[in-house]
């Protein structure tokens, strides 16, 4: 059985940063990806990111993912990359199993990461599994990453900065936006994104949602209707848009399903997208030597993914006798980071998320 | 309203504006309401003009007097919530962020648009740069109407 230093589940933001701190102390580490190319999510975003330059802030998420794999095959004989494997069994004594194309194999990792980063929550409504319902990564990786469009016109559900952003990706290709749905009385995502959907004439409906898809063989309408402060339907508000896709951004829900495995202690925290596994500050879950970096511990931005990956990298290099050479500056450094990430308006349902996690009682 | 439907007030608008006097010579407007963590404008301005700080989450504040309205921050902002204006004698002179293809061409006439996504009238292309710099963010010159100061904001291409 092949034994690493470090295994890292999961190839994107986090996982990348990860294996790029773990060489640089000298682990020797294998990055296992599901789909054919690592990057994860970055891979499908066209627009420029915030956050600050040691983020990639104002480079394109494509770009950034270019940028992450680099740093990673510079060290060709310290990280190894698998892609198209999967994960099926992870054990308490750090054995993983895997299966990559019809081959099951076994494998033995002294620290482990999981970077599983989340999924797609979806929404009920009537008729939500007609064809041309899709989920907002969905269209992501059809139109961004294959070049197919997913339709002629779009009505987007949900105005977080996925819903946004991707509705404004959509007219960047072609596709016309009818409207986004936002079922909140207010908008979800940075007012600068929603400031430029609607300059591109786009209507950003609150309190409104979809209550009904109809169609025969695909989607062919929609009815939307306005929601009251209870998050009922108003009746009598019901209208009709004719439309042949509909794009669900609902918000993600942590890829926690490895962690069971190891039975390692999970608590359900709303603010960071659902259960997530309850860490110490080191990042490092109930389960000795089995750390967690980027969405898969709390949604969040690409850019804490990557510092979360550095940071966790950083931890594993110390804890296996691999002390990264900047480990003081760079444990600060990251921590920082991460704090500043953290610390607007926008940052407080980690902030306050992170604290009930902590269990910590000022958590409102 | 911002919160509603993404549009600022009229009154939200002009606290992103310098005195009229400034107007002169070309100057950048950051229309970034919210604190949100992002600093490009800032550390891609070669004049220092634009502060905000060790907290990346406070909103920029444009130093009028440093500003020289180059327009490297316009196609810096991933928000694409910067533009700079000028006045002339008899028009404005904006230059704007612009990310849809084919880009417009140096003296086509296109649309005008508002905030609210409306055609207030038209204008007239001065200039296209769109360099490895700009990274697919085209930096449009447009020629505007001197009544639009605090209504243009981008151009649409006439079917």
């Amino acid at each position: 059985m092949r034994e690493f230093d470090l295994v890292i589940i999961g190839g994107g933001p986090a996982g990348l940063s990860a294996a790029k701190i773990a060489a640089e102390s000298g682990l020797n580490s294998l990055i296992i990806e599901r789909d054919y190319n690592v990057g994860g999510q970055l891979v499908k975003q066209t627009h420029m990111f915030f956050g600050s330059e040691k983020q990639y802030a104002k480079t394109r998420g494509i770009d950034i993912a270019k940028i992450l794999v680099n740093d990673v095959l510079a060290y060709p004989d310290k990280v190894e990359i698998m892609t198209e494997t999967t994960v099926v069994g992870l054990y308490k004594d750090n054995v993983l199993t895997l299966l990559q194309n019809e081959k099951y194999m076994k494998i033995k990792a002294k620290a482990i990461i999981i970077a599983t980063g989340a999924s797609e929550k979806f929404l009920a409504f009537e008729n939500n599994d007609l064809p041309g319902i899709y989920g907002a990564g969905a269209v992501q990786t059809l139109m961004n990453v294959h070049g197919v469009l997913p339709s002629e016109e779009v009505v987007m559900v949900g105005s977080g900065n996925i819903g946004l952003i991707v509705s404004y990706q959509l007219i960047q290709a072609g596709v016309k936006v009818k409207a986004v749905l936002e079922a909140a009385p207010t908008i979800g995502g940075y007012k600068v994104h929603a400031s430029k959907l609607k300059r591109l004439g786009v209507d950003i409906l609150t309190s409104t949602s979809v209550k009904r898809a109809e169609g025969k063989d695909n989607l062919e309408k929609i009815i939307i209707a306005k929601l009251d402060k209870n998050w009922d339907y108003i009746p009598g508000t019901e209208e009709e848009i004719i439309v042949d896709a509909l794009c669900i951004s609902v918000g993600l829900s942590p890829l926690t399903s490895l962690l069971s495995m190891v039975e390692a202690d999970m608590k359900f925290v709303n603010y960071l997208g659902g259960l997530v596994p309850v860490i110490n500050h080191q990042h490092e879950t109930s389960v000795k030597n089995i750390f967690v970096a980027g969405d898969v511990c709390g949604v969040e931005e690409a850019s804490s993914a990557i510092v979360e990956g550095y940071f966790s990298g950083l931890i594993v290099a110390e804890r296996l006798g691999h002390k990264h050479p900047r480990h003081e500056e760079l444990y600060q450094d990251f921590e920082a980071q991460l704090e500043n990430l953290r610390s607007g308006p926008f940052g407080e349902k980690t902030r306050l998320g992170l604290m009930e996690l902590r269990g910590e009682d000022n958590a409102e | 309203m911002l919160n509603k439907n993404g549009v600022p007030t009229l009154e939200e608008i002009k606290s992103r504006f310098p005195s009229e006097e400034f107007l002169n010579k070309p100057k950048a407007i950051t229309e970034c309401y919210e604190e949100i963590p992002c600093n490009p404008c800032s550390t891609s301005c070669p004049f220092d003009a634009i502060y905000i700080g060790e907290d990346i989450n406070t909103a920029p504040i444009v130093d009028f007097e440093k500003c020289t309205g180059c327009g490297i921050c316009v196609y810096n902002c991933p928000g694409l919530a910067i533009f700079t204006v000028q006045t002339k004698e008899d028009h404005l002179v904006f230059k704007i962020p612009y990310e849809l293809v084919p880009y417009p061409e140096k003296g086509e006439l296109v649309d005008a648009i508002n905030r609210n996504g409306d055609i207030i009238g038209e204008c007239e292309i001065e200039k296209v740069s769109i360099t490895n710099r700009h990274d697919k963010t085209a930096l449009l010159q447009v020629k505007v109407a001197q009544e639009l100061l605090y209504e243009f904001i981008t151009v649409r291409r006439k079917l």
